[in-house]
């Protein structure tokens, strides 16, 4: 019974981890689709959950502080989508400078605001997200195998969990059985077809752009006033670039975008919990599972298992054929 | 018919670029209610006001030739190297074994050993992403920030462990007396000329400079540099010339990341004189806006350093004087990048139509 | 122009199309000037001129695609302001594109209906889409299986998912531009039925064209641009192929290249069982057999993409294949683990590829640096062990431009800042200069103007008289037959057959690159 208890904290914890990686992956998965290659999402995660926790703090309200989160994750979108659509820059480039902006306007606006040295005021009560207790949770909490599972593992997260987890069938809905979502396909592989068809190539990534504002502000939301009680510097650790690499291992999906991501949450689990892993002779040390995401990213992009191919018209601005 | 003369696109819309970080970030300093002129004032004064600031300064310019060299190499055979930083931590630890391998009798003996090790690790750091991209085509851009990451954790197991000093810091044991580098202090006293026995900066700035010198000759005299270019620009046209793209990926991304490696001669070696955690500080990055401003050749990259060491030692100043955060110097950095590397267009395209305006009027 | 026609008032009812005045420049460069052009409906009617003339701009304009500078657009008499494509969708104009402007891993019903949905849901328009299809196809000869993913449907069927595309928007102009460069002959055949089919239902076609032998075949009546600038419209039956070809270039032109008869000598070039298999797993070249003699030109026609490139990428190195190829009697080596671009240009070979942009030219680099690609090892070039010898490089090109005439002949500008044919010369000196035993050379006119055609013509044949082997790739039948001793026509990765140039005429290739051997049958 004890295995059953651990496993069940280590995947309840999984979900905790991988639902900022969730909404970062999905945000990616719309800007790419849409010929817009982002790897800026890591920037306007901390930004988004330094705005999110600042204004919660501020106010006592977490409502305020996400969409504050969203609000600044929106507009480092918008600077993308200037530099990448309006102004053909490169994208990779623009993105780098955007996680750049973040890191450092975080830091400098943090300390001119709070004086803790980048850090912003704990957040407690209204400040945070609660958890939310599925219906009948204590009820069910005493049946065998399936009560620890409904009552521990899939009840008591935070409202932006849920969130995440329904994003993932709307994004596959929007994306495979609306028009807009046609298009959106379509502008990431032949944007030519698409302005052709009298379609503006500019609003359509633009607004691809503005759905990833959007879910990275949520991403950032919830790792600050979510998972955290609170901003610290640096507090997205690269969890924008972890969720790149799912978003490639799911090859652009948004099904196998949640397996990706639930994958490496389990990673990032397991790492947490046991600091290091003793097999038998062998220790596994804990930088190993810090850096375990990473070289699997490493693995998984050289090509051992299956081959990713991304949007045709990715990372290029379109410009109309003479 | 070329669009405006060459002068306007290295020295004019570079210079614009910066203007607009500047200003941008002038406002920043304004909005959290500092006075931007004061701020200016206090970091000239703080990185050239003495020979001390210009100590540090040309320090910090000495990390900024190396990684900008670096990415600048790699812009060349268009492979965007963002692993500068973890390529950087690695070539530490090259310096850091070499340094530690014996007694060293004299700096000079040590200084070319040390200089082949951070460039042999930082480059061994480089390889694997580069052949993954030459073979498999992984996407250099991602695998090198990951190994970044890898680096760092490498690093942090290392200096927790079979490399640490007897006590609570997580660094290595000082290095022997024999690997100390030469100051300016030491190095212009003979001259009689009186500079700062407390900065930092070291003979590692002439090899910055050699480097310099090396690359430019590289890029633009040699057969290697000749091939490099062609790539860079035209893949197609480099295979159909007999140019092999693994060859020129593998070997432009090996001298990149020996290049960020070398960088370590003058933290680990000229500086701490021990390998700590985090010796790079973010200088692996500043790289890419160096090489950017710079227009990733060797001239530029050297006076697109200098800028940014100005601007290393004036944040530091800033947030000794003034209370501004040195990550202020990141919001500058990050708005260099913007507007040198992405929003390139929005000021070139209107310098192009200001420059055959004026033509058609002449 | 005693046989020009006062444009379109013959017509009782207004034109199709009228545009009046239509004027547009790309900075420095005026690409339309004060175009005036009637179409009548009903009618197709074809625009002809050389590369760069604006007929693209024009039909451009008309689409939406860009605005134009001044002029206006009247659509059936009415005035029409055309900002963008929409626009055009809505005024009933659709064009297909030279380039085909389709998603290619969506199926042709998505194609179909991109942009023409009729709600915020897909699968309502999916279902009308599929309906309409079917009744389009069989009025109009255009079948394509609905759900068939796009990349894999022939170049024929993708050019009438096209054609679906602009009718299911309600088309009743429809304008092509260069539909025929990527067709066989007997898919052009086909695409012209439709063309006709669509003109007895009403629609009025406008055909964008530099093959002055389609104009003739199917056109009613046809306008000829000139330099940015229309130079008259006439009817298709009160002209001729030379008639329109002098008008196109502005001065009498010959169509035939004039050469005499070859005095081949030993084999330089010799093929056996070639196979090519590309990075997609697709094989391309498929057991070829070849040879090419000193003091001969053998041309190779085809439609483009049946395998002629990647037999140039194999003799130039940079495609690894199966077989055998000797030059001059010794083998080279095809994996690619022992050879590449560089020994196969110390074994004599020289190579002015067939898309000079992407390969044959660096855009970014000067005309100087140019010159050196491919030769930045040759002793000449290098000074010492490590360094090249800029200065050397720089003389050399001012000397080769020299004498290929190339304007203006400063080394030192940027590749891109040349004019096509200017561009192609710079490639022929470099390659032709170096006096290679076997020169391959790609399309060699593609994009150049008429002037520098003839010299270019001149200098291949003048390399054959000096006795070297040419094998010469052009999908252009016209220029194969008047450059070539030999012809071999390439269909599908196979050699269709091989026919003396003197003894063939454009009938019999055509059927060959369409894959009919009539020996077989």
């Amino acid at each position: 019974m004890e295995n059953l208890d651990t496993i069940i904290q280590i995947l309840d914890s999984t979900i905790r981890l991988a639902t900022p990686l969730l909404f970062a992956c999905l945000a990616g998965l719309f800007s790419e689709r849409a010929g817009v290659f982002d790897i800026g999402l890591e920037g306007k995660m901390l930004a988004a959950a330094f705005m999110a926790a600042s204004v919660a703090a501020v106010t006592g309200n977490v409502w305020l502080g996400m969409f504050a989160g969203i609000g600044i994750s929106l507009i480092l979108a918008l600077i993308h989508g200037l530099a990448s659509i309006t102004f053909r820059g490169d994208q990779l480039i623009s993105g780098v400078a955007i996680n750049f902006l973040a890191a450092g306007l975080t830091v400098v606006v943090g300390q001119s605001w709070f004086r803790l040295g980048g850090r912003t005021p704990a957040l407690s009560g209204e400040g945070r997200f609660g958890q939310i207790d599925l219906p009948f949770a204590d009820a069910l909490r005493d049946v065998p195998l399936l009560g620890p599972i409904y009552s521990d593992l899939l009840s008591g997260h935070t409202f932006l969990a849920y969130i995440a987890l329904l994003a993932v069938p709307a994004s596959w809905f929007v994306l495979y059985r609306t028009r807009f979502g046609l298009r959106l396909r379509a502008v990431g592989e032949n944007p030519g077809a698409v302005d052709t068809a009298g379609i503006s190539v500019v609003k359509l990534r633009f607004s691809a752009v503005i759905i990833c504002g959007v879910l990275c502000g949520l991403a950032g939301a919830y790792l600050s006033t979510g998972h955290g009680a609170g901003f610290g510097k640096d507090m997205t650790a690269g969890r924008g670039f972890i969720a790149l690499a799912a978003l490639i291992f799911a090859k652009w999906r948004p099904w196998q975008a949640l397996g990706t991501c639930m994958l490496f949450g389990l990673l990032q689990a397991v790492a947490i919990r046991y600091q290091s892993i003793n097999l038998g002779e062998f220790t596994v040390p804990v930088q190993f599972m810090d850096a375990l995401p990473y070289i699997l990213t490493v693995v998984i992009l050289a090509g051992f298992v299956g081959k990713a191919i991304p949007p045709k018209a990715g990372g290029e601005a379109y410009v109309k054929e003479r | 018919m070329q669009k405006m003369p060459k002068w306007a696109d290295i020295v004019l819309i570079p210079l614009i670029n910066l203007f607009l970080a500047f200003i941008i970030s002038g406002f920043v300093i304004w909005s959290i209610g500092k006075d931007p002129f004061a701020a200016l004032n206090t970091m000239i004064e703080g990185a050239f006001g003495s020979t001390n600031g210009w100590g540090y300064t040309l320090y910090y310019t000495t990390n900024f030739i190396f990684t900008g060299l670096a990415v600048a190499v790699a812009f060349q055979a268009r492979q965007f190297n963002i692993g500068g930083e973890g390529q950087a931590a690695i070539g530490g630890l090259g310096v850091a074994l070499m340094c530690l391998m014996i007694d060293w009798p004299h700096w000079a003996l040590a200084l070319p050993v040390a200089i082949v090790g951070g460039a042999v690790f930082g480059a061994a750091w480089a390889f694997i992403p580069a052949y993954l991209q030459a073979k498999r085509g992984s996407h250099i851009v991602i695998t090198t920030i990951m190994f970044n990451f890898i680096a760092a954790a490498l690093l942090g197991f290392l200096l927790n462990g079979a490399l640490k000093a007897p006590g609570m810091a997580a660094e290595s044991p000082g290095f022997p007396e024999g690997a100390t580098l030469p100051t300016f202090h030491d190095m212009l006293a003979p001259l009689g000329i009186e500079f700062s026995r407390h900065a930092p900066a070291n003979i590692s700035f002439l090899v910055a400079l050699l480097c310099a010198f090396l690359v430019w000759i590289l890029i633009w005299h040699t057969r290697l540099g000749y091939a490099i270019r062609s790539y860079g620009r035209s893949e197609t046209a480099a295979k159909y010339a007999g140019i092999s793209p693994t060859k020129i990926i593998i070997v432009s991304m090996l001298i990149s990341g020996g290049l960020a490696g070398l960088m370590a001669v003058n933290v680990t070696m000229g500086e701490a004189e021990r390998l700590v955690l985090n010796s790079v500080e973010g200088a692996g990055f500043i790289g890419i806006a160096v090489a950017l401003m710079g227009r990733s050749h060797p001239v530029g990259v050297v006076l697109a350093a200098l800028l940014f060491g100005f601007l290393y030692q004036g944040g530091a100043e800033l947030s000794l004087w003034e209370g501004i955060p040195r990550e202020l110097v990141i919001v500058i950095q990050a708005l260099v990048i913007l507007f040198t590397g992405a929003l390139d267009n929005m000021v070139r395209n209107p310098v192009e139509r200001m420059f055959l305006k004026l033509r058609k009027g002449a | 122009m005693n046989s020009a026609i006062d444009t379109g008032r013959q017509e009782t009812a207004a034109p199709a199309i009228e545009l009046r005045g239509i004027s547009k420049a790309f900075g420095p460069v005026q690409a339309n000037k004060d175009i005036s052009i009637s179409v009548a409906k009903g009618a197709i009617h074809g625009i002809v001129g050389e590369n760069g003339a604006g007929k693209s701009t024009l039909m451009s304009i008309l689409y939406g695609f860009y605005k134009a500078d001044a002029g206006e657009i009247h659509i059936s008499g009415q005035k029409t302001a055309i900002p963008d494509s929409q626009a055009a969708i809505r005024a009933g104009i659709g064009m297909v594109h030279q380039h085909f402007k389709l998603v290619e891993n969506f199926s042709v019903l998505e194609n179909v209906i991109l942009g023409a949905e009729d709600g915020p849901l897909l699968r309502p328009s999916l279902t009308k889409a599929r309906k309409i299809l079917t009744e389009l196809a069989a009025e109009y000869e255009l079948n394509v299986d609905p759900d068939e993913i796009v990349e894999n449907l022939s170049v024929g069927h993708q050019q009438r998912v096209e054609i679906l595309k602009a009718l299911y928007r309600h088309a009743d102009i429809l304008i092509l531009d260069e539909p025929t460069g990527v067709l066989t002959p007997a898919e052009a055949d086909h695409l012209f039925r439709i063309l006709r089919n669509l003109k007895n239902e009403g629609k009025t076609v406008i055909l964008i064209t530099h093959k002055l032998r389609e104009i003739m075949d199917v056109t009613d009546t046809v306008s000829v641009m000139r330099r940015g600038e229309m130079k008259g419209t006439i009817k298709t039956v009160d002209t001729s192929p030379e008639d329109l070809a002098e008008r196109m270039v502005g001065r009498k032109v010959l169509l035939q290249v004039d050469k005499a008869p070859a005095t081949p000598g030993e084999n330089v070039l010799e093929i056996n069982n070639l196979s090519v298999i590309d990075d997609q797993g697709v094989q391309r070249v498929k057991g070829i057999s070849l040879n090419v003699r000193a003091g001969e030109i053998l041309g190779i026609a085809g439609v483009s993409g049946n395998g002629q490139s990647e037999l140039l990428e194999v003799l130039g190195g940079y495609q690894t294949a199966t077989g055998t190829i000797s030059v001059n009697g010794q083998e080279i080596d095809l994996t690619g683990k022992f050879s590449d671009g560089q020994s196969r240009r110390n074994r004599g070979i020289a190579h002015v590829p067939e898309d000079r942009h992407r390969e044959g030219l660096i855009l970014d680099f000067s005309a100087w640096e140019n010159t050196a690609l491919g030769y930045h090892n040759a002793p000449e070039y290098n000074k010492g062990a490590l360094l090249m010898d800029n200065a050397a490089i720089k003389a050399d090109t001012e000397a080769k431009m020299e004498r290929f005439d190339v304007r203006p002949p400063n080394p030192r500008l940027a590749a891109k800042n040349f004019s096509g044919g200017n561009q192609q010369k710079i490639v022929l000196a470099r390659e032709i200069e170096r006096n290679p035993d076997l020169l391959m050379i790609g399309q060699p006119t593609r994009g150049v103007d008429i002037g520098a055609i003839e010299f270019i013509h001149q200098q291949i044949v003048a390399l054959r008289d000096q006795g070297k082997a040419i094998l010469l790739v052009s999908v252009e039948l016209e220029e194969i037959l008047s450059l070539s001793d030999r012809v071999a026509v390439m269909f599908d990765g196979n050699i269709m057959g091989e026919r003396q140039a003197s003894e063939t005429n454009e009938k019999e290739l055509g059927l060959l690159m369409a894959g009919m051997n009539e020996e077989a049958n």
